[in-house]
């Protein structure tokens, strides 16, 4: 061992501290400043971006440290030449760091724990007034039921509505296979499981649209399971509630009172359809139901979507009934190139009859032509 | 040509697979005449039984169990002449050969070919993302492309590779002529490629591959079409081959080791598939029960996880991830090992903090079972567990902390030799120690909350698995590729791949943290539009990344076909397997060897690590200082090896 020939080994450590809180400091301070995160839409939002901005604080340094250690070591201790037989000093341990790379990590990871759980109370705690709303996750939709005082009809919607700074607990639920209902400006999320209640709290605190996403694979129309929310103030989402129980009554309910009132409501069914601009349902939705032309192209209608079939294609030729069944049953038939289970099959619970009658009479006059 | 077709080989293999299929139409229309069932020839009903059984008659065929079908048939066996022992030309790698080397290298060749066939598939799932939208493929091939790309690359890949790995050196570094059961490691291997196989041929069947990533979670695997059986039924076969090489490798360590290698002078690589083995032995059943009922629910009805019939969704989850967390750990700790070998011989320092070292790999493996819901922090299991289950996850990090801060100690004031393998080592103790670091984070509730089922976690995943496993397998391959093949590789090409795919990497992965975090889904065919510009550069990043892996391969089959003639020991390296020849003798050594001090005594003066009997036919590797020694008894320089100064 000629230890002593090899210059470099005098080693720069206070160096690598400069480096290392001069690469600390930059790394935090974009770790800081990039956006990481969508827009804080509820309460549940700032502790977990707070928590986030923590672990940013703390990581860094850990990282840096061990690049700054690597970096020099490639610099500093590479093989000269003339060195190519020579060994390094035979350092076999050193029991005194050894314990304090044992025991500072482990009092910053039960730190970070601590305060992770005190977040996650936080975050889950149950509000006074809360409001409660069902989610159903099925391939591939969400449908939302406000259940409503007095135990009347609930509302039902495509389309989450919130009012702002009212306490919500949903309670998710699956039909089929597991969902995740997420809506990333809230930060929360939970899997929505066949044969059990899932739930979460949120409280919004800003107006707005929100995307929701099913964040856990659900089969082929996963990618396209997003839909969005929108939170109004109380005073337009109480409107919103009246007019679906005036109006909505039947949409909630879809086929089931449809037999019971008979000839008279075919009659105010058809007054109700020539009243619906099915362009504007084809194009923006009606506020429950999620609008065909995200999915589909229908020239009169401008849109271009690919994820279905373009209906000036597969609509050209066919009649009313053809239409209808396809709104309400989509995987009846299928079209060439396109896979069955993709389109929702709850049209029928989120359209009114008028409204699917109109869209109907709209698809079969314009599409194609 | 009939007396080919009766020797064991490819042709009776193939033969013996159609008798396979024969006999499941056989059973089938048995059972359900039986039955009285319609249709009679139900294609799920065939398929299922003929994935089992085909396999079968193909190892049957093969010569697989012929030896053992002779014991207990009571015909006299073919005594074991070691005739079939090393391979002579490429057509020795199509037979059962029960040489570990030749072993290891089929292990090595055939995961790397399934690397690059998962690599293929990731290309084609990039080039789908690039834009919004649909490009060329449709949602049942992209859910099928990343399904499969995760099952190969995780089954037959990474957990495999290393086995080969091992395989090849780990007898030889212990001093053992072969494994402890030769037929039964020739077995294991051969059960790999079939499962891979199946995976792939999954393609082909009604209603395309199996789609519902490689957690298949039932339901929807319950109810997937066919293709999903190809999974359920593969997997058994790639657990199996795992438990079967896990407990070979457990007996191997523990009865074999060479006069005088106590369990302190093992060289970490041994001590890292120990403890692997451990975990292969205790976890892997559960996934092969996990897809057992599965097949079980899809073909038989048994409802273990239908809510209507009192099934139990969750239940699917808690079996999957009690062996498919402790699996990141069987993906991780060989890598450990390999590192922990280069990073000595490549900074001539004795490895810092060896019994350290040795109980954190231990430490992971009792910890590694006590974290698995920390994949169900979102999965509506009870509230209660979920504070537990981080408070372990986060603990995990402090064994791991020990393992990373020991590699740097030990670079320290080292003489570090920058060569391929080196690189690689030094690019996955940075890359995993961010792979760590997002672990933690991940093992924190209310980030995960968010942030699960997101990018973040493929960025998470591919840090860990990328980053760390595949580029301790980078270093591992190029490190004993002269051992293995006898030739030297290309040290420019070697920095070349390594340069890009260091760059490359990051440039695909690290971006997939944002994304994540801004709330775009994991396992999508389409996003939405704001995540169009990133997603653009993490196409064009993972192209270039793509690229650098053939730069490997030209690398490896250029030099194993035509580079220099390697030495014995090309590393300096004190460890057994280097003090023989390139490649070494069809039985490893030609007397046992004896072990008289640490492995890693570099920098000790006169070290020895194993003593080669056998005077003459020891070769003397040129330009070995320490290593030289081998044959010279140097006894006393030995115990003094074995003094750990600070220890």
């Amino acid at each position: 061992m000629s230890e002593e020939t090899r210059r470099h080994e005098r080693t720069p450590v206070i160096w690598m501290v400069i480096h290392g809180l001069i690469a600390s400091a930059a790394g935090i301070f974009s770790g800081l400043v990039i956006d990481w995160f969508p827009a804080q839409a509820s309460t549940q939002a700032e502790p977990i971006d707070h928590l986030w901005d923590v672990m940013i604080w703390v990581s860094v340094p850990i990282f840096v440290t061990v690049m700054i250690i690597v970096i020099f070591s490639m610099v500093n201790f590479r093989v000269r030449p003339g060195e190519e037989q020579l060994d390094g000093p035979p350092i076999h341990g050193n029991t005194r760091l050894e314990v304090v790379w044992t025991a500072i990590p482990a009092i910053i990871l039960v730190a970070l724990c601590t305060y992770a759980y005190v977040v996650l109370t936080d975050i889950e705690e149950a509000q006074a007034n809360e409001m409660r709303i069902d989610v159903v996750g099925q391939q591939f939709a969400w449908t939302y039921a406000y259940p409503q005082a007095g135990g009347g009809k609930p509302v039902k919607s495509n389309i989450l509505y919130l009012p702002k700074d009212r306490p919500v607990r949903f309670n998710v639920k699956a039909l089929d296979v597991i969902h995740d209902f997420w809506v990333p400006a809230f930060r929360m999320k939970i899997d929505a499981v066949p044969g059990i209640t899932t739930r979460y709290r949120v409280t919004p605190n800003r107006l707005g649209t929100f995307p929701v996403v099913c964040a856990e694979l659900c089969g082929l129309g996963h990618a396209v399971m997003r839909s969005t929310a929108q939170v109004l103030t109380p005073a337009d989402f109480d409107a919103w509630v009246a007019k679906q129980k005036a109006a909505g009554g039947g949409a909630a309910a879809g086929g089931t009172t449809a037999p019971a009132g008979g000839a008279e409501a075919d009659t105010t069914g058809e007054k109700k359809a020539t009243a619906i601009d099915a362009k504007q349902l084809f194009t923006d939705g009606n506020g429950t139901a999620t609008a065909c032309g995200a999915c589909h192209t229908l020239a009169d209608a401008a849109t271009s979507a690919a994820t279905g079939p373009d209906l000036d294609k597969t609509l050209a030729d066919s009649d009313a009934a053809f239409i209808k069944e396809a709104i309400l049953k989509p995987d009846a038939k299928i079209s060439e190139g396109f896979q069955g289970g993709i389109m929702p099959k709850n049209y029928g619970d989120t359209l009114s009859d008028e409204e699917v009658d109109a869209l109907v009479m709209y698809l079969d006059k314009v599409a194609g032509k | 040509m009939v007396a080919k077709f009766r020797a064991p080989g490819m042709l009776r293999a193939f033969l013996y697979t159609a008798y396979g299929v024969a006999l499941s139409y056989a059973i089938i229309w048995v059972f359900r005449t039986w039955y009285d069932l319609e249709p009679l020839w139900k294609g799920e009903a065939l398929l299922e039984l003929s994935l089992f059984l085909a396999p079968l008659g193909f190892l049957i065929g093969l010569g697989a169990f012929s030896y053992w079908f002779r014991w207990a048939s009571g015909k006299p066996t073919i005594p074991e002449d070691h005739s079939g022992h090393g391979a002579h030309s490429w057509r020795d790698y199509f037979k059962v050969n029960t040489d570990h080397k030749v072993i290891g290298i089929q292990y090595v060749v055939t995961s790397f070919f399934f690397f690059f066939v998962g690599g293929l598939f990731a290309m084609l799932m990039r080039a789908e993302l690039a834009q919004p939208g649909r490009q060329f493929v449709e949602s049942q091939t992209f859910n099928g492309l990343f399904s499969v790309h995760a099952s190969l690359l995780i089954f037959l890949f990474i957990i495999p590779v290393f086995a080969g790995l091992a395989n090849y050196v780990l007898p030889l570094m212990i001093g053992a002529p072969d494994m402890a059961f030769p037929r039964l490691n020739a077995l294991s291997f051969w059960m790999l490629p079939l499962a891979g196989i199946m995976m792939l041929m999954s393609f082909g069947a009604p209603g395309g591959s199996f789609a519902s990533g490689w957690t298949a979670y039932a339901p929807l695997s319950v109810t997937a079409p066919e293709g999903q059986v190809f999974f359920t039924i593969g997997v058994q076969f790639a657990g199996a081959s795992s438990i079967a090489t896990a407990l070979n490798f457990l007996v191997t360590i523990i009865t074999m080791r060479a006069p005088g290698m106590s369990f302190f002078r093992m060289p970490l690589l041994v001590w890292a598939n120990f403890s692997t083995s451990l975990l292969v032995v205790i976890a892997t059943p559960f996934v092969a029960v996990s897809q057992f009922m599965v097949l079980f629910d899809r073909a038989l009805g048994f409802n273990f996880f239908d809510p209507s019939g009192r099934g139990d969704v969750l239940m699917y989850q808690h079996i999957f991830w009690f062996y498919s967390h402790p699996a990141v750990y069987i993906m991780m700790l060989p890598g450990f090992g390999i590192v922990s070998e280069i990073l000595a011989v490549k900074s001539r320092k004795p490895i810092f903090g060896y019994r350290m070292m040795a109980f954190s790999l231990l430490a992971i493996v009792v910890l590694g079972f006590t974290v698995w819901a920390h994949h169900m922090f979102v999965s509506g299991m009870q509230d209660w567990i979920r504070v537990p289950m981080m408070i372990t996850t986060a603990i995990i990090a402090v064994p791991t902390g020990i393992k990373i801060f020991s590699w740097l100690a030990t670079l320290w004031r080292g003489v570090l030799h920058l060569d391929t393998p080196m690189l690689f080592a030094l690019g996955f103790l940075t890359m995993f120690t961010l792979g760590g670091i997002s672990g933690v984070m991940l093992a924190i509730i209310p980030v995960t909350i968010h942030v699960s089922d997101t990018y973040f976690i493929v960025a998470h995943i591919h840090y860990v698995l990328f980053g760390g496993s595949l580029f301790t397998i980078f270093a591992g391959v190029y490190f004993w590729f002269p051992k293995m093949t006898g030739r030297m590789y290309d040290e420019r090409l070697g920095k070349i791949h390594f340069w890009s795919t260091f760059v490359f990497f990051n440039l695909t992965f690290a971006p997939m943290h944002v994304i994540g975090v801004q709330g775009m889904p994991r396992r999508v065919a389409d996003y939405a539009e704001q995540f169009a510009t990133w997603n653009l550069l993490i196409t064009i990043a993972s192209f270039f990344l793509g690229l650098s892996a053939l730069v490997f391969a030209y690398n490896m089959v250029a030099s194993w076909r035509g580079g220099p003639h390697a030495e014995s020991n090309p590393w300096r390296s004190l460890t057994l397997e280097w003090q023989v020849t390139s490649p070494p003798p069809i039985f490893n050594f030609d007397a046992i060897p004896t072990v008289v001090g640490g492995p890693y005594e570099y920098g000790v003066p006169g070290a020895v690590h194993g003593v080669l009997k056998g005077g003459a036919d020891v070769p003397t590797p040129a330009g070995a200082t320490a290593g030289s020694a081998a044959g010279a008894t140097a006894h006393g320089g030995g115990t003094a090896t074995t003094k750990d100064e600070d220890l």
